[in-house]
Parts: structure tokens; C-alpha cells; sequence
């Protein structure tokens, strides 16, 4: 009997094994895989501009006149705004090569700051992306990283303005970590209920999701609130030393936390991919009853998975606190927690596509705050546009039959989530 | 078929362990002290509470307002608890012992709200028929979530469908200015949605939840993309005329039931409606036993000559139909014009209520129906001016909802084949 257990998982492991790439399988599916993100992209961007034609006014005054001119202003519309969303994420390339000719310090900072902006845009996404790709990987779907992002927040923030007199190279990684730790417990609480009852774990974290709202918005607006704002919930203005540093002067707002985010980043790779205890998760996020006759221990695995998920969660609102917004306010998430669903997804639950992604979600979101300015369009065109794409990724089948690619051999890896009985 | 499959249901409620046997009764004995201790203890003896027993704006179904001496009320209420406990720590309350833990709880909020009053006024009619009233859209939740789940299909995707028909219906009810054709394209804008999910899990077997998360983030983008690009700026597209009051004649007179149940608007009694039809057409017709056994068993439903695909479709595009309601609530219903986000999660809360009411459209009624009450008395309390934070209030019923899913009502049984796409061989 005990013999079988043993066949079971050392079949178990040598499956998992096969999937590590050897150097000459790297090469060939990179292209593979990253295909159907690439062109769900296109697809999502290519809807986004027939979104922005339908929706003007002008694109409708011209066809009025006639067809040809509808054609034209259309595009000349949406000419102009994807010109002001590239020059908004990235930069405008003509003043950004006079800068460097010039050689004004100031001027090429100011030329670069687009493009820095992004970057600062995407350091939570990478947090709150790695947050919920963990949980994937090991078949849990957190959908609760807006909560813990904003009791990680809340935390950071509590560490940030109350203790003082503390050098800044204790203090802000004490409230960084308090971030952390504050998202953890966000996480762990879904995770034990799963582990120890079955209560699944996508209500329970929206149920703790508004819970921590709810929660937030008494403490900003009672115990932690800022002194002088007349109940308004807002907390006071964190110490300087709890800052996470800002490389350049004022408007420039790139940071510290952008490269803690990639030793973020690395680090849940290495325990994902180099150590025995990510392995464990993977083999349970694959198939949890192989993993249970492998002798693997499920429920430990469930609520070490959920709180480090957490963990992440909570760093994305540290850091927007601490690094960005220097205090909290009920605004601080612009949607990260569901967005990073999305992200997640589309860098097929690894790091370095969490990683890319995030980048690319924080370059759109920055350019599209521009966008917005030049054209009037509203920046929630993201939102749409980021559900196209999610679509596409998560239904591979249409994005083949739209661009008559051909099903690869192998079936995509699925991810494994089962109904609200959690009977995995 | 139909009555051998609820005999079985029956029989395991009515298996109860011992150790919940204890763990209910010392619920309640706990319940009974904290009412003793903190309620009771923390008000004087002479104190009066007083209930008004008609909502304001109200001239049929009228009662006289309730007095009672908070001190004594809260004693015997405390009293009731201990009893019931100490009963059902001794000899059991078999198949009601989640009847006594919810008369228990009813006594505990009544308490509450006898301890809060207490030397005030507070109207009780009109908490109750706000409660109705808050209850409208996750009730319809919860009903539309039972359509597609007991078909199988996870849908989460709710909260984006109401926004989507909220939206739709406020500008559709503009300018036509009619409400009923405002409640129809609403409708219709959330079964599109429903479609897509179909489409996506049903046909290209994503993953549901994934799917559901889509539609959300999709109908939360365009939504406020057509809100701030038209609606904001265009006063006409987002002026919708409302539903007003229907009293039903006869029924409204009844005191405080009339004002309370039979003197709201068309969504109340759509509520009732479809609670009654939902009811009966699960358990009782061929119809329903044949979308169960397609959440349920689809493979065997497939050999039994039943297309598993169309009626997994049919499940998905009633849900979207039910969730337009719930959608339509809140611009026509409710608020009179539409704001961004402005579901605020009822969406969610619908599908813990349909989790809590045990998957059955009667359970996720009152289940809604608790979930609206705690929302009315947060509300009422900070107009009292309590000492309890209003937000604490609105945290009970998603507390609640977790202790209920960590199986302490006893663990609910969602339909077996529910969130995997089915696969003819």
C-alpha cells in the first residue's frame, strides 16, 4: 500500500521535472507562448481605437458629410489619441533626443519622466500580479488582493507616522514590512477557512475584501485620522524616515520601490522554481489529490500559499504609501486588486510575465491619463481594453480562429480552481 | 424522482453531530449573557423605548407606536436564549435547532435595537421597509446566481451585469421616457452579457470564474467610459423617470405588514414573484429537475436524452435576465440616475446570499433579506447616534456570511458539477 503512495508521487515528481525547460526547449515556445498574448494585445488596443471612433461625436459629424471624411477624421481621431497615449507612457521622442543633444540635466529628466512615470505606475501592479499568480500556482484564486492591499496600507502607513526618532534605514523597512505583515493576515484568514473548513476561498476573500474597506474607512476617519482634518479619512503624513527614497527632484516621482518590487520579483521566482517548498505548492496547485497520496501536506501548503499571497498584496499598498503618497487616503487603489487578475493571467501566472505585464498595464494606465487630457477620453477606456485582451488570453480558441493560427500540440495549461464546496 | 431526491435532502439535515449540537447551544447561552450583561446591564430601569410601528410618508396601514421598558424587555429577552440553550445542550432541537439559532439571532438584533433606542425613538416600520427595499437587488442576486449555478455554471459575474443594466436601463428610460421600456434594456444589456459568459465557459470552456471576471472588469470599464464620456455631460441621457409606489389595494391596509410588504414599487413585488415561480419551478417541474440534474450529473443527464449545452445556455441567460432586474433597481427603483460603481458590491453579496440560503431561492431571501437589515440598521444607527461605528454594522454581514461558509449553519451543498465545463465523449 504504502509502496503504491510512493510510485504515485515519485510519478508525480518526474511529471513535474519534464516541464522544466532544458536549454533547447527555452528557445522554441517562448515565441509560442508569448504569441497569443502578444495578439490578444493587438486585438484589445485595435477595440480600443474602434471604441474611441464610435464614441466621438465628430467621427459621426463627418460621416454625416460624407463616407470619406467619416474615414478620415475616425482615423485622425484615433491617430491622436494613441499618439497622446505613447507620448504620455513613454515620452516624446523628438524632445527626448533634443534633450540628450542639449545635455540639460534637467531637461532630460523632465524629457524621461513619461517613461519613469510608467514605472511608477507599475510597481504596485507587480506586487498585487505576483499576489494573485501565486495563488494560481498553487490553485487558489485570491480575489481579495484589494483587500489586503489596503490593510498592508493601512499598516505601513500606522508604522510610517507613529514612531519616531527611528534611523531611516530601520524605520522604513519596518513599515514596509508592517505592510506586509498586515497583508498576510488578510490572506491567511481565507486561507486557514480553506485549509481547515472548505470555505472557498474566492468569497471569503471578497467578503474580506469589504471588510477591509469598511474597516479602513473607520480608521481613517477615527483613530487614525489626521489631526485637523475634521473627520475627513485621511491619516497624517508619514515620518521622513519611513520614506522609500525618490531618485529625481519633485515632479519626478521614480523610486526605490520599483527595483524592491524586482528583488520581489526574483525571489517568489526562486521559491516557486529552485526550492522544494514551491515545488510541493506547484504539485498541489496542479492536482491537489495526487499531492495528498504523494504524502504532501495540502492544508499547510493552502495557508502558506494564501498569507505570502497576501504578503505581496499587502507590499503593493506599502508602497504606494510610502514611496508615492506619503500618507493614505481611501483613493489609494485604482482598481489594482482586480486588475491584477488580470495580469496575472496574461504572464501566464510567472514571474517575469507578471513582471512584463505589469509593466505594460502601468505604461497604458500612465499613457492613458495623457490620452485623456489631449482627447477627452476617459481613462477608463483601460479597463475595457484590459478585459478584451484577459478575454482573449484566457480563450486562446478565438484568438486562433481570429489570426488562423494553429492549435498547438500540447493543451495550454489550465489552471485548476473548483466550485464554492472547495472539495478540490 | 423529484420527491426521492428531497427525502434525501431532509434526512441530512436532520443529521446533526454532537459536536454542533454543543457548539449551537453554547451560541445561544452566549447570546442570552451578552444581552444579559451588556445590553440589559448598561441601561437604567426606568427607561423607555419607543417604536414607531409606521414608515414615514405612509396614510394606509397605520399602528400605534410600540412602548415598552427597555430594562424589562431586555431582561426577557436574555431570558429566552439561556432557556432555548440550555435545552438544546441537554436534549437537542433535532431538525430545528437552525430554526431556534435563527430565533435566537432574531432575538439578539431585537435586543440590540431595544438597547440603542432606549430612552429614544426609533422607527422600526420604517428600518423594516428600508430593509425590503436594501434586500430588492441581492435578493435578485442570489436568485440569478441559483439560475446559473444550479445549471452549473459558477457566474460571479453578477455585480458587472447590475452595473451594466443600470447604466442601460437610466439611459434607455431617458429617453424614452418610459420605465418599463428602461427595465427592458436593461435587461437585455445583461443577458449580452450573460451570452458572452455562456459563450466563454459553455462553449470555449475558460475557466468560469475567470470568465465571470471579465464581464466584470469590462462592464466596470465601460460603464464609467460611457458615464463620463455622455452621461456627465448630457442631462437628458440620465434623467430616467422612476418607478413610484404601487400600494396593492386591500393587502396595503394591513397594519405594518401593508406598509412594509405591499406598499413599494414594481421590484418588490417582481421579487416576490419570481421567488414564488423560481420555487416552484425548481422542485417541483420537469423544467427544474432537469437544470438540476445538469449542475449536478451531466454526464448521466446526457444520457438521458437531455442537452446538457442548451440547458446550461438557458440557466446562464436567466441569470443574466434576473441580474437585469436587480440592475435596473437601482436607477429606476432606487436612486433615480445613474453613478459610476454604484452597485457597490451588491452583486457580490447576492452571491453569498444564494451560498448562505443553501443554494434554494426561499433560503437566499431571507438570507437577502438579514443582509438587507443589517445594511438599514447601520444607516438608522448613526441617524441615532450610537457610539458603534455605522461601519461595524455594515461588517456583520460579511462576517456573517464567513462564519456561515466555514460550515457552522451546517455545510451547504452546492450543485457537484458546478464551475466544470461539461465535454460530450
Amino acid at each position: 500500500m504504502s509502496e503504491q503512495k510512493k510510485d504515485l508521487g515519485q510519478e508525480i515528481l518526474k511529471e513535474i521535472n519534464q516541464d522544466q525547460p532544458t536549454a533547447e526547449h527555452v528557445r522554441k515556445p517562448f515565441l509560442g507562448k508569448a504569441a497569443i498574448p502578444l495578439l490578444a494585445i493587438v486585438t484589445g488596443l485595435i477595440i480600443g481605437a474602434l471604441m474611441i471612433a464610435v464614441t466621438s461625436q465628430s467621427v459621426y459629424a463627418a460621416f454625416g458629410e460624407s463616407v470619406g471624411n467619416g474615414f478620415a477624421t475616425a482615423f485622425s481621431e484615433i491617430g491622436t489619441a494613441y499618439k497622446a497615449l505613447f507620448t504620455g507612457a513613454i515620452g516624446d521622442p523628438v524632445r527626448m533626443i533634443n534633450a540628450v543633444k542639449l545635455g540639460d540635466a534637467k531637461e532630460i529628466r523632465q524629457a524621461f519622466n513619461p517613461f519613469l512615470e510608467s514605472l511608477v505606475q507599475s510597481t504596485p501592479y507587480i506586487f498585487a500580479g505576483l499576489a494573485v499568480a501565486l495563488g494560481f500556482k498553487s490553485g487558489l484564486f485570491n480575489i481579495g488582493v484589494e483587500g489586503q492591499l489596503f490593510i498592508g496600507a493601512a499598516c505601513a502607513t500606522f508604522v510610517g507616522y507613529s514612531i519616531t526618532g527611528l534611523p531611516a534605514w530601520i524605520h522604513m523597512p519596518l513599515a514596509f514590512l508592517a505592510g506586509a505583515l498586515g497583508g498576510a493576515l488578510w490572506g491567511f484568514v481565507p486561507g486557514f477557512l480553506k485549509a481547515k473548513t472548505g470555505g472557498h476561498e474566492v468569497i471569503n476573500t471578497i467578503m474580506m475584501n469589504w471588510i477591509a474597506f469598511r474597516l479602513t474607512e473607520w480608521l481613517l476617519s477615527g483613530p487614525m485620522t489626521r489631526p485637523g482634518s475634521g473627520g475627513m479619512p485621511i491619516s497624517p503624513v508619514i515620518q521622513k524616515t519611513a520614506e522609500i527614497p525618490q531618485f529625481f527632484q519633485a515632479p519626478i516621482r521614480f523610486h526605490l520601490g520599483f527595483f524592491i518590487a524586482l528583488a520581489v520579483a526574483y525571489l517568489i521566482w526562486w521559491l516557486l522554481f529552485k526550492t522544494t517548498w514551491g515545488l510541493n505548492l506547484r504539485i498541489v496547485g496542479t492536482n491537489p489529490r495526487a499531492a495528498r497520496y504523494a504524502g504532501l501536506s495540502t492544508s499547510k501548503s493552502i495557508i502558506l500559499a494564501m498569507s505570502l499571497s497576501g504578503a505581496l498584496a499587502g507590499m503593493a499598498g506599502a508602497v504606494q504609501v510610502l514611496a508615492v503618497n506619503r500618507s493614505m487616503a481611501l483613493g489609494l487603489s485604482s482598481g489594482y486588486g482586480f486588475d491584477s487578475i488580470a495580469l496575472a493571467l496574461i504572464g501566464n501566472s510567472h514571474p517575469v510575465g507578471v513582471v512584463l505585464a505589469s509593466i505594460l498595464f502601468g505604461t497604458l494606465r500612465n499613457g492613458a491619463t495623457r490620452m485623456m487630457v489631449v482627447s477627452s477620453i476617459p481613462i477608463d477606456i483601460v479597463d475595457v481594453i484590459q478585459a478584451i485582451i484577459l478575454m482573449f488570453v484566457a480563450a486562446p480558441a478565438i484568438i486562433r480562429s481570429i489570426y488562423h493560427l494553429r492549435k498547438p500540440k500540447q493543451e495550454e495549461q489550465q489552471i485548476f480552481l473548483s466550485g464554492w464546496g472547495g472539495q478540490s | 424522482m423529484t420527491t426521492s431526491s428531497r427525502v434525501i435532502e431532509h434526512k441530512r439535515i436532520e443529521e446533526i453531530s454532537s459536536t454542533r449540537k454543543t457548539v449551537i447551544g453554547i451560541m445561544e447561552i452566549l447570546i442570552g449573557l451578552l444581552i444579559f450583561f451588556v445590553f440589559a446591564a448598561n441601561t437604567t430601569a426606568e427607561t423607555l423605548t419607543k417604536f414607531v410601528m409606521t414608515p414615514g410618508g405612509i396614510d394606509q396601514g397605520l399602528m400605534a407606536d410600540w412602548i415598552l421598558p427597555s430594562k424589562t424587555t431586555l431582561i426577557i429577552l436574555a431570558a429566552l436564549p439561556l432557556v432555548i440553550g440550555v435545552f438544546q445542550l441537554i436534549r437537542g432541537f433535532k431538525k430545528w435547532t437552525n430554526l431556534m439559532i435563527g430565533i435566537c439571532a432574531l432575538f439578539l438584533i431585537f435586543a440590540f435595537l431595544v438597547w440603542q433606542a432606549a430612552g429614544k425613538q426609533l422607527n422600526l416600520a420604517g428600518m423594516l421597509s428600508s430593509a425590503v427595499l436594501l434586500a430588492v437587488p441581492i435578493t435578485l442576486g442570489a436568485f440569478s446566481g441559483i439560475l446559473a449555478e444550479r445549471s452549473g455554471i459558477i457566474n460571479i459575474s453578477i455585480e458587472g451585469m447590475m452595473l451594466m443594466a443600470s447604466m442601460v436601463a437610466a439611459i434607455v428610460g431617458s429617453v424614452t421616457k418610459s420605465p418599463w421600456l428602461g427595465l427592458l434594456g436593461g435587461i437585455l444589456s445583461s443577458i449580452v452579457l450573460a451570452l458572452i459568459l455562456g459563450v466563454l465557459s459553455i462553449k470555449y470552456k475558460v475557466n468560469q470564474v475567470i470568465s465571470g471576471t471579465v464581464i466584470n472588469i469590462f462592464a466596470t470599464g465601460l460603464t464609467a467610459f460611457i458615464s463620463q464620456k455622455f452621461l456627465q455631460h448630457i442631462e437628458g441621457l440620465n434623467n430616467p423617470q422612476m418607478f413610484t409606489r404601487v400600494p396593492l389595494p386591500g393587502l396595503a391596509n394591513i397594519p405594518l405588514i401593508g406598509p412594509i410588504l405591499f406598499n413599494q414599487n414594481i421590484f418588490v413585488y417582481l421579487m416576490f414573484v419570481i421567488l414564488i415561480v423560481l420555487q416552484l419551478a425548481l422542485f417541483q417541474t420537469r423544467w427544474g429537475l432537469r437544470l438540476r440534474s445538469v449542475g449536478e450529473h451531466p454526464k448521466a443527464a446526457d444520457t438521458l436524452g437531455i442537452n446538457v449545452i442548451r440547458t446550461r445556455y438557458m440557466g446562464v441567460i436567466l441569470s443574466g435576465l434576473v441580474a437585469g432586474i436587480a440592475g435596473a433597481f437601482f436607477t429606476l427603483g432606487s436612486v433615480g440616475r445613474f453613478d459610476e460603481g454604484m452597485t457597490a458590491g451588491k452583486g457580490f453579496i447576492g452571491l453569498a446570499a444564494m451560498i448562505f440560503g443553501n443554494w434554494m431561492p426561499i433560503g437566499a431571501i431571507g438570507a437577502g433579506m438579514l443582509f438587507g437589515f443589517a445594511d438599514a440598521i447601520g444607516s438608522k444607527l448613526s441617524l441615532l447616534g450610537s457610539a458603534i461605528p455605522p461601519q461595524f454594522m455594515a461588517m456583520a454581514p460579511y462576517l456573517i456570511t464567513m462564519i456561515v461558509l466555514a460550515g457552522f449553519i451546517g455545510r451547504g451543498q452546492a450543485p457537484a458539477a458546478e464551475g466544470e465545463p461539461y465535454e460530450k465523449e
